[in-house]
């Protein structure tokens, strides 16, 4: 189920936060708000009747869907907040750039699960979300990558990595929106490049934009297999194309699909 | 889908323009800069904000104007392409968009609103150009502009007035610059123009449009002038001044023909040309020509009125005389175009046949034995100027006893007597002045516009700057059957122009073919 939410006003949810089955990243922001979301949405995921009323404890959009499904740690990179646009990684593993300090690197991994590998790699690109779009079978890069880099995303990220471009710009990670089910693309892509990319990455693919006609979806929206989260500018037309195309409504995290958790009231609002 | 390309050698791909879904309404459609189907687009970005929509104009009913403020009245048709640039041009804001098209939305026209229709394009959002249409409503009021608010409260108001004089007794001048203002429209500004007797008073609204005038005229008659004006008004305030210009202009004396004894000083500053001189011609410059001599001189307007002299004798006193015999000619020159001919001639006048002269003349190239002539008769005439009697008293031969000026074609004229011309003139619309008790007498202005028309047939170089018209009433075929002798010169039919006949069925041009002088 695709969320809207914004981060410190800014509608560009892909920028601040880096989302993939094994685990999420958040950036370090001034309001909690950003977090803060109903349980009642994860839950609704779950089990179609659930009061609206839910509180929770821990006021995090994030951390109300995802709480217990996967990890959410707050970090910075490089001392910047554009964590998105800095990282590339899926359940496998992590890769930051060669601006990460020493202790960032350590907190993150402290902070993600023993299977995810966070790897820093020495590459003159730095902005590896905007190089990199992988899912956890392919990825896309940069056409300028370096050769060691590719093999490192290869071993590291466990994928198969294709050299290519989305409607002419070399920028793959910021153009495209990547999950194991479907990818949303830059809407100028043409209709023969929509078919190449989709017989590489084995996904159905579509052209369209988020936040009110951005193209630069990768910065507009962040998604994994079970969600998305958008800018608050999305419109209705674009959130049902997310939904369909990412296959969001039916999705169900599979570590909760065993559990049937109860809604609990602890507090009014 | 792939084209090989021949030129580079390169694999093209085909690229087809995939669609993508309008953000807003979900709509199919190509992917532009702003993602939105143009509905959508248009419904969030007005490119007209901002622009004015409505806006007052004034026009003015009795001349058709419109008012570009502050002062400037344009003159423009309902519905013209002169009224569209006007109704722009009015419209502030319109630098911000850029224009394509604008057009006339039809509005019944004593609505008194003119609706015009604009379509201006613009860039919005990230480099999307948006173009979109909007009508813009104009209300027009209406408001006399200065000068025909003017023209109401007085229709005889005047600022410059023009009084043109020549002091002669005839009205030959008068006759040729009527012509010529009328050829050159140098007074379709007066507002009016009356008649006095001894001139032309033209009236007009404003003092440039006089001082154009005088111009004019000083172009081709030696004229001299004087400026006066009189307060009318004065506005204390702003020390504004409100006048009346009166301008008084005197046209020298001296006409064609006539016999002028040159006082001593402008005699000896022209190289001592003789004292007796013929005027031959007068245009900006007055030409006069020393009958003994054959020379020739010019004096321009400010030189003839530093002296000012007067002429001796005009054409009214002109004399028929009987050419008998006329011998060789002893010289020739050319002076000024003209050929001249200076031989001696027996002479006799009409009233008094036996006496005969043997007089010099210069008109030797063109008299025969058995013509008729005009001149002066010197020999029995009272002539009233002191030069004349001066150089009487200093020669010692005498004057001579007659000058002759022109060949005269009154038998041949008899012939035609009646009949009419192959040429007619136009008028100017001149008032005449009652005021000053009917001195006019109409038989005498006939006589002399006679004379006038006269004169233009003979001269060709008189008509140079006139427009002469095809009398519709002419036959041609009347005189194309006189072949006995010579006969009287007439007008070339070349020189006519046709005049222009404004018909229902189709307009006749006018066929110009004027001869190069």
């Amino acid at each position: 189920m695709a969320t809207r939410l914004q981060f410190e006003n800014n509608c560009e949810v892909g920028v601040f936060s880096k989302l993939t089955n094994a685990y999420c990243l958040v950036a370090i922001g001034g309001s909690e708000n950003f977090y803060r979301f109903c349980f009642a949405h994860l839950s609704l995921s779950l089990c179609s009747f659930t009061s609206v009323l839910v509180f929770m404890f821990e006021n995090s959009a994030f951390e109300s869907e995802l709480a217990d499904v996967i990890p959410i740690v707050k970090t910075s990179l490089g001392g910047t907040r554009i964590i998105g646009r800095l990282c590339a990684g899926n359940k496998n593993g992590l890769l930051v750039p060669h601006t990460t300090t020493d202790q960032e690197l350590q907190h993150l991994r402290n902070s993600l699960p023993d299977s995810v590998v966070v790897q820093r790699i020495e590459e003159r690109l730095s902005a590896l979300g905007n190089c990199i779009a992988c899912n956890d079978h392919v990825a896309l890069a940069h056409t300028d990558l370096d050769k060691e880099t590719e093999e490192i995303i290869a071993d590291v990220l466990g994928v198969e990595v294709f050299r290519q471009t989305i409607a002419g710009n070399i920028l793959v990670g910021s153009n495209c929106a990547l999950s194991n089910r479907g990818g949303i693309v830059h809407p100028h892509t043409s209709v023969e490049d929509l078919d190449e990319l989709s017989t590489l990455l084995q996904v159905p693919l579509v052209a369209g934009t988020v936040n009110r006609g951005s193209e630069v979806i990768g910065a507009g929206m962040t998604v994994n297999d079970w969600t998305a989260f958008c800018g608050s500018d999305t419109t209705a037309t674009e959130l049902s194309v997310i939904d369909s195309i990412f296959k969001l409504r039916e999705a169900q995290p599979s570590s909760i699909v065993d559990e049937m958790r109860k809604s609990l009231i602890d507090t009014y609002v | 889908m792939s084209a090989m390309d021949q030129d580079t050698g390169m694999f093209k791909v085909q690229q087809t323009i995939g669609s993508v879904l309008c953000c807003k309404c979900g709509v199919p459609m190509p992917p532009n800069a702003a993602n939105m189907c143009v509905n959508c687009l248009r419904s969030e970005v007005d490119i007209t904000e901002g622009l004015q929509k409505s806006i007052q104009i004034f026009y003015c009913p009795e001349c058709g104007c419109y008012l570009q403020p502050p002062k400037t009245w344009i003159k423009a048709q309902w519905e013209s392409k002169e009224l569209l640039t006007f109704c722009i041009k009015r419209l502030k804001n319109l630098n911000k968009v850029k224009l394509k098209n604008a057009e006339f939305v039809w509005t019944e026209p004593h609505s008194k609103r003119i609706k015009v229709k604009l379509t201006v394009q613009a860039e919005v959002l990230n480099g999307a150009v948006l173009e979109q249409s909007y009508p813009v409503e104009y209300t027009v009021r209406d408001n006399l502009c200065e000068s025909c608010s003017r023209f109401q409260a007085n229709p005889d108001q005047w600022v410059a007035s023009v009084q043109l004089r020549q002091h002669v007794s005839h009205r030959r001048t008068f006759f040729y610059l009527e012509q010529l203002i009328l050829r050159h429209d140098a007074a379709s500004r007066a507002i009016r123009i009356q008649q006095v007797d001894q001139g032309i008073d033209f009236f007009f609204g404003n003092k440039s449009h006089a001082n154009s005038f005088i111009e004019f005229l000083r172009k081709v008659v030696p004229i001299e002038y004087r400026q006066d004006q009189q307060l009318v008004s004065h506005d204390v305030k702003s020390s504004l001044y409100n006048y009346k210009y009166t301008y008084s202009v005197k046209i020298c004396p001296i006409c064609r023909e006539d016999l002028i004894c040159l006082p001593s000083k402008v005699a000896s500053g022209l190289g001592n040309l003789g004292p007796l001189v013929v005027c031959t011609k007068v245009s900006d410059n007055i030409t006069i020509l020393d009958p003994r001599t054959l020379r020739c001189a010019f004096l321009d307007a400010r030189q003839y009125f530093r002296s000012g002299f007067r002429s001796a004798l005009t054409s009214r006193q002109l004399v028929k005389y009987f050419v008998f015999d006329v011998e060789a000619p002893v010289g020739e020159a050319t002076v000024g175009g003209q050929k001249y001919a200076l031989s001696y001639v027996q002479i006799a006048r009409e009233s008094d046949i036996g006496k005969m002269f043997y007089v010099q003349t210069h008109l030797g190239h063109i008299l025969k034995s058995g013509d008729q002539a005009l001149g002066y008769d010197i020999y029995s005439a009272n002539v009233n100027d002191d030069e004349m009697e001066k150089y009487r008293l200093s020669v010692k031969n005498g004057l001579p006893e007659a000058i002759l000026i022109k060949k005269c074609y009154d038998e041949q004229r008899e012939r035609k007597k009646g009949k009419p011309r192959a040429f007619t003139t136009k008028k100017l619309p001149m008032e005449m002045d009652e005021s000053r008790g009917a001195r006019v007498d109409p038989e005498k202005m006939e006589n002399e516009y006679e004379e006038f028309l006269r004169d233009l047939e003979e001269n060709p170089e008189l008509r140079f700057n006139i427009s002469l018209y095809k009398n519709k009433d002419y036959q041609e075929s009347e005189t194309a059957s006189m072949t006995d002798g010579e006969g009287a010169p007439t007008v070339p039919i070349e020189e006519l122009l046709a005049e222009l006949e404004l018909s229902e069925e189709e307009e006749e041009g006018n066929d110009e073919e004027d001869m190069d002088e």
